[in-house]
């Protein structure tokens, strides 16, 4: 009763790291589920399924998470994931060799993404509305190149890669990267001054100003690195379906924002971990999947996702809530 | 002239040895087989019309039949169904494909593990499936426009065709069929006096009414060969002075035209009916699941009250000439 006041502070550095336990054991709860409901849930083949539906949005959810931590927000990752698809049809029609069309469309994903940090850095515009004006614009682009046509001739030897698996394992090929990316982002994001400094101007974007970082440059390093592994996982997309369109992965940005916020960022900036929304992402997979197995309807599907999003913004809050009156009453009875 | 006969007597042989062996198949459905309908987009009223047609046949012979599918018709949306249903090993899949190439390794993949493929509706590239059930072919309906047309016109008289665009593909191989109809001696009387383009835009298939009916002042048909157009000459002409003269048909959905038809503004029109379509679609796969037929041209199998079919080039088959629509019938279809 005595040390109230240094618990309350205590208890709020561990806020999410509580939400992140229970995510863990809503993550077992949906592998139990999916076990119970279908006696084929965890056979290889249908693990593998699970992951590789949720490569590309995964892919993006990492540089997502940055952005997100820092209180901006990119709408346009599946316009940029779109416009890649396209644009590798295109080189690769041209006649460009495979190697040089990836990297050309890499290139391609971190200038989209410098435009949407220009736009929202230098001319200091909110990422919200900046990006709604490039989501659109990216899936025009991708429509201007591909028009309703596909390109599909793509080399054998590299949509394979979007159907094997590691080695013996269950872990799809395009997953390695996935497992890659998150390893390398995580350790940015929660061992290094750069990844730090993503947290304090999210908490406080003028006082991480005054603190000596560059709010700026940073912001404009995270989309730049969105734009470019959203064109990662337009070429995945694109391989994995053999199938260079402008319409690819149309909507997925909700997906991808959805599982952030699901894995505890907090929507204004500064909380949340890359561990909460890795979970976050195999629990949704999961779901789906299982759901899927037994027949569930795509509209309820829709639905499911949804109560889960909506969960994940209104559990915290009333936990806040709860905590804080609690909190006042313990402050109120040591007076 | 003996090696002709020979081989016409051989020939015979193994024409009947086919009759033969297709009779067996005819009676051989297995009962039992699991069936699951993927369409483009659930609650589509056009796909569901197709997959009561297809569950009434499974019902038939006695199979255990299922629809799902996505909720959105993206190229890839289908990928995770056809992943679900090849871990749940159903015996055939019978899917209306959003995308030519990219079901096209998944769908493999299920054949690997012994499951029936069957595309109707919209095809996938060769490689993805076993069958094929196409709605009809180009020469049968270009014949039946103008069969049906001249019946309205009492086989003489100015007419023009209200087309989509200049290039589409599907529409010029229909008109060209038209024309080749169009030479017997019995249209002698009929004469095809423009082919006015509308785009498959609304606003400028119904300019294009317009502008037929100011430049043709005896026209008595208008053929629209696509949905878009014929909607919008029927509702130029349902509010012109040139309702009842001029007869308007082309192909269109009951849906789109039940107002022009009840109003009396469109006497008939035509499509296929979906429903039929999903019918064989279903004893398609079903005869190859129970291993009557394995998807080789030439090879025939009974399809319940639609009679024997056979199967042609590139394994696909035709489910025949389009239904006509009228007065009379259009209110036992919905979509």
């Amino acid at each position: 009763m005595v040390d109230i006041v240094p618990a309350v502070t205590a208890r709020k550095h561990t806020a999410h790291l509580t939400w992140e336990v229970l995510l863990t054991v809503i993550l077992a709860g949906s592998l139990a589920l999916g076990r119970l409901l279908s006696s084929v849930f965890l056979q290889t083949d249908n693990l593998s399924n699970i992951l590789l539906d949720i490569t590309e949005i995964s892919l993006m959810a990492l540089p997502m998470t940055f952005i997100i931590v820092t209180g901006e927000i990119d709408l346009s990752v599946a316009s940029v994931l779109g416009a890649s698809s396209a644009l590798m049809g295109v080189l690769w029609h041209m006649g460009l060799p495979m190697p040089l069309v990836m990297v050309l469309v890499v290139v391609g994903g971190a200038m989209a993404g410098a435009l949407n940090g220009w736009l929202v850095v230098r001319l200091e515009l909110p990422s919200l509305a900046v990006t709604i004006g490039t989501l659109a614009l990216f899936r025009g682009i991708a429509y201007v190149l591909l028009g309703d046509q596909a390109v599909a001739d793509f080399p054998a030897s590299y949509t394979a890669f979007g159907m094997n698996t590691l080695g013996a394992t269950f872990i799809p090929q395009p997953f390695a990267i996935v497992i890659v990316g998150a390893a390398l982002f995580g350790i940015v994001l929660h061992a290094t001054p750069f990844g730090r400094s993503l947290y304090a101007i999210g908490a406080n974007s003028s006082a991480a100003r005054f603190s000596g970082i560059d709010v700026g440059k940073a912001k404009l390093r995270l989309f730049v690195l969105s734009g470019l592994v959203s064109a990662i996982a337009g070429i995945i997309f694109t391989l994995r379906f053999t199938s260079a369109r402008g319409d690819n992965g149309e909507g997925f940005e909700l997906a991808v924002i959805a599982a952030v916020l699901f894995g505890g960022v907090s929507i204004f900036g500064g909380r949340g971990s890359l561990y909460g929304v890795l979970l976050s992402l195999l629990i949704v997979g999961v779901l789906r999947n299982a759901l899927t197995l037994v027949d569930v309807s795509s509209e309820t599907l829709t639905i499911v996702t949804g109560l889960l999003l909506l969960s994940s913004v209104l559990i915290p809050n009333l936990v806040a809530g709860w905590r804080a009156r609690r909190d006042k009453r313990l402050v109120a009875a040591r007076r | 002239m003996r090696n002709t006969l020979r081989a016409a007597a051989a020939a015979t042989c193994v024409g009947l040895l086919f009759g033969l062996v297709s009779a067996a198949g005819a009676a051989g459905i297995k009962e039992g087989l699991k069936v699951a309908f993927v369409p483009k987009q659930i609650n589509n009223p056009y796909e569901v019309t197709a997959d009561n047609g297809g569950l009434s046949a499974i019902k038939e012979f006695k199979g255990d039949g299922k629809v799902v599918g996505p909720s959105d018709a993206g190229a890839s949306s289908q990928v995770q169904y056809i992943n679900t249903l090849t871990t749940q090993r159903v015996d055939a899949i019978v899917i209306a494909a959003n995308d030519p190439n990219a079901l096209v390794p998944y769908l493999k993949r299920a054949m690997a593990r012994g499951i029936k493929v069957v595309t109707f509706d919209s095809d996938t590239a060769p490689a993805g499936r076993q069958i094929f059930v196409n709605q009809t072919n180009a020469e049968n309906i270009g014949r039946a426009q103008i069969q049906l047309a001249a019946s309205m016109m009492g086989n003489e008289g100015e007419f023009a065709i209200l087309s989509a665009t200049p290039n589409a593909t599907n529409q010029n191989t229909w008109i060209g069929w038209m024309k080749e109809e169009l030479k017997k001696p019995e249209y002698a009387k009929m004469k095809l006096v423009k082919i006015a383009y509308g785009n498959d835009d609304d606003q400028q298939s119904f300019v294009e009414t317009q502008g037929l009916l100011q430049a043709y002042p005896n026209l008595k048909a208008i053929i629209a060969p696509t949905s878009v157009g014929i909607a919008a000459a029927a509702r130029y002409i349902s509010s012109s002075t040139s309702k009842g003269k001029v007869v308007v048909t082309g192909l269109g959905t009951p849906n789109q035209m039940r107002e022009f038809v009840k109003n009396g503004t469109v006497k008939a029109f035509q499509l296929w009916d979906p429903g039929q379509l999903g019918y064989l679609a279903a004893y398609a796969a079903a005869n190859l699941a129970s291993g009557a037929i394995s998807g080789k041209p030439g090879e025939t199998f009974s399809a319940g009250k639609l009679g024997t079919r056979t199967i042609g080039k590139d394994g696909e088959v035709i489910l025949g000439p389009p239904q006509t629509f009228n007065a009379g019938n259009i209110d036992q279809f919905n979509f």
